[in-house]
């Protein structure tokens, strides 16, 4: 039997997608997650928590986001038509604040003043910092001290928002060590702080709350896809870090049998060279932060260095669901190396006049490579998850320009 | 009779609490292990509590992760650990070793090779912080078909219900992090763990040792008073850390041995 064609309801209620998932902790934080299910349980359902959540999504968000239809560059590519669904449109520019509204909302009704978020590349801190004004809560955000060299500018808006960011000087000095030490600080503030994680990582509940936030975007794909592009996509393609944004369009898809999943990981320099992201492609399954999946490990079970050219992939994990959908085949995932995700990049912006976040260039580059050997009736559904402003320093470094020039020296200088 | 289990066996007729040193492999160097636990063993520890290096090790707080860096930056590894307690068993067939560490080094060895090897190596006991009981029924099995104590952690927001839980699959002691937060944080609150002890007690009838927060002959007087192992880990890591790497030892010894005066000083007031 295929497994399209069963109910899909997992996780079970101990969290596991068949091996993977679960609650990897330490005995200090089972308090603390047992209190976050139930209370979750309690609301995840209730319709007052509902609606205040689809308010915040409609008027604060900005959604339903649209699904367009990018057709100079599907002509273009001579192939399968190619749609986006543009989260990048979303308030704060990304899928993140989808999820961060949820958390803050349960956060809210569990009396908790505090909250804490890790972040890789800024976009799920400055979401989270974004909310934690609009609610009026104290908010802490930590981040590797290499990734805030590298996002400066996600790091100047957190602080606009009223957020304290704490640079992380240990291990990589990456999100893996961002997320390490927000656990840290849960653990020794529980009572007063709730952990806004930022994926569909991390112990139970967290994968599937996380993917029951991020769903909708999923959701609206199922309704607006007939209504504009005439039918359901022969394929959903989105990029894959932890995988948030990726669980959120696939998840209402799951159960749709001849709709293929793709989910696109970061190949880095390639994944030949060991510098890449592809904790699927060529990870084996272990125990990270708090959940069992697939993970980039040495022979010895440390945990090793990730490298992307865009931050939000770079990380050694991935969402425990991922695991379980790949093991049964329902969903497929493939990689993108930095310069193809590059060339996406350029094409998107030329072609289309949009500027995607160089994740999300990820899936746009399969979608790419994809196309042109299908033919123009089949329909490609790439989830845009995130706006690509925030990505042009590295852009322009990796283009050989330098976008930032100090007072002192010529402009002219810099365009080489 | 298992070597923990003798240990407590003794000490309980003695009237004495166990002292519980934690010290990481390899740190500061790997092949400074056998002198580190001869140290320690000649200063007064009852059982060793030795660290297994992870590169996330989420539940630890600065001072213990800077030991586990500094230990993988010379690629110590799971079976790098088991040489160590094999090599320490040839010289001292009585005190108990305890590994502590996460479960990804053990899964990557796979936990019945695991198994077999820590046997064979000589190790007593098994704590991996990030199996909670709810995941580790399977682990626990395999550990008591070979003779090894699974040690679980019970925390002060652990309530009653789950204390009968962890009491099912714990074997040799139980350990009690006597405060929330990491390993190395302060605010250790006697009375509070005291409280926490005699509940624990109720329901576990396995010895206690108490860890977190201990870092003077006071706070380990305090905690002896309530408790039948006495552990201390990121206090110990600073002594290894401050200093020349030639002397850790030494330095980790002598600060034990202060420990172990404190502590013999009391319990003869005590029996007086």
């Amino acid at each position: 039997m295929r497994m399209a064609e069963l109910p899909y309801n997992l996780p079970d209620e101990r969290g596991h997608f068949g091996p993977y998932g679960g609650v990897f902790v330490a005995e200090t934080l089972i308090c603390a997650l047992d209190e976050l299910r139930e209370h979750y349980a309690r609301f995840r359902d209730d319709p007052d928590f509902r609606a205040e959540f689809e308010r915040e999504l409609k008027h604060y968000v900005g959604r339903p986001s649209p699904v367009y239809h990018a057709q100079r560059w599907s002509r273009e590519l001579g192939g399968a038509q190619i749609w986006l669904k543009r989260e990048d449109l979303n308030h704060t520019g990304a899928h993140k604040i989808n999820n961060v509204i949820g958390q803050a909302l349960l956060a809210r009704r569990l009396g908790k003043p505090r909250v804490i978020a890790e972040t890789g590349a800024g976009q799920h801190g400055a979401a989270t910092a974004t909310i934690a004004a609009r609610f009026g809560m104290e908010c802490v955000v930590y981040m590797g001290s290499e990734d805030i060299k590298r996002q400066a500018q996600n790091v100047f808006r957190m602080k606009l928002l009223g957020t304290r960011v704490v640079a992380v000087e240990s291990g990589s000095k990456t999100l893996k060590d961002a997320l390490n030490e927000a656990m840290r600080d849960w653990v020794t503030n529980v009572e007063s702080t709730f952990y806004i994680i930022g994926t569909v990582a991390g112990p139970h509940p967290y994968p599937m709350m996380v993917r029951d936030f991020q769903r909708v975007i999923g959701d609206e794909c199922v309704v607006q896809m007939p209504e504009y592009a005439g039918r359901q996509p022969d394929a959903v393609i989105a990029c894959v870090g932890g995988g948030s944004n990726a669980m959120g369009i696939f998840y209402p898809y799951i159960e749709h049998g001849d709709v293929r999943l793709i989910g696109v990981e970061a190949g880095g320099d390639g994944v030949a060279t060991g510098r890449h992201s592809a904790s699927l492609t060529a990870g084996r399954p272990g125990v990270l932060h708090g959940n069992r999946t697939y993970l980039l490990q040495d022979a010895d079970g440390q945990i090793v260095e990730t490298h992307s050219v865009s931050a939000g992939l770079d990380y050694p994990g991935v969402g425990p669901e991922h695991a379980w959908l790949k093991d049964t085949g329902r969903a497929e995932y493939v990689v993108i190396d930095d310069d193809e995700a590059l060339a996406a990049f350029h094409d998107c912006c030329r072609i289309e006049g949009i500027i995607p976040a160089l994740e999300s260039a990820h899936a746009l580059a399969y979608a790419k490579k994809l196309a042109p050997t299908l033919g123009s009736d089949r329909i490609l559904l790439v989830n845009l998850s995130g706006r690509g402003d925030k990505d042009m320093n590295t852009v322009a470094e990796r283009s050989g320009l330098h976008f930032y020039c100090r007072p002192e020296c010529n402009p002219e200088s810099g365009q080489r | 009779m298992n070597r923990i289990d003798a240990t407590f066996a003794q000490l309980r007729a003695t009237g004495r609490t166990a002292l519980v040193p934690f010290v990481m492999t390899g740190d500061p160097t790997l092949a400074s292990m056998p002198s580190m636990l001869d140290a320690l063993v000649r200063a007064g520890a009852d059982i060793i509590e030795l660290g297994v290096p992870f590169s996330d090790p989420m539940a630890d707080g600065p001072v213990i992760q800077r030991a586990s860096e500094r230990a993988l930056m010379q690629h110590v590894s799971l079976a790098d650990v088991l040489a160590v307690v094999a090599e320490f068993r040839r010289a001292d067939a009585t005190t108990p070793i305890v590994l502590m560490g996460y479960a990804n080094p053990i899964e990557a060895m796979g936990v019945a090779a695991f198994a077999t090897r820590a046997r064979d190596s000589g190790v007593d006991g098994v704590l991996v912080v990030d199996y909670p009981p709810e995941e580790a029924d399977g682990f626990a099995a395999q550990m008591f078909e070979v003779g090894i104590a699974p040690i679980f952690l019970l925390a002060p927001t652990t309530p009653e219900a789950r204390i009968e839980v962890v009491a099912k699959f714990a074997r040799g002691y139980v350990y009690y992090v006597s405060l929330k937060g990491v390993t190395g944080a302060g605010n250790l609150d006697v009375a509070e763990a005291a409280d926490k002890l005699a509940e624990i007690r109720r329901h576990v009838s396995l010895p206690v040792g108490v860890g977190f927060g201990i870092r003077d002959a006071a706070s380990a007087q305090a905690i002896a008073a309530h408790a039948d192992a006495v552990v201390i880990g990121s206090r110990i890591i600073q002594e290894v850390e401050d200093g020349p790497p030639e002397a850790a030892a030494s330095r980790a010894g002598a600060w034990l041995a202060t420990i172990r005066q404190a502590l013999d000083a009391m319990e003869r007031k005590r029996a007086a």
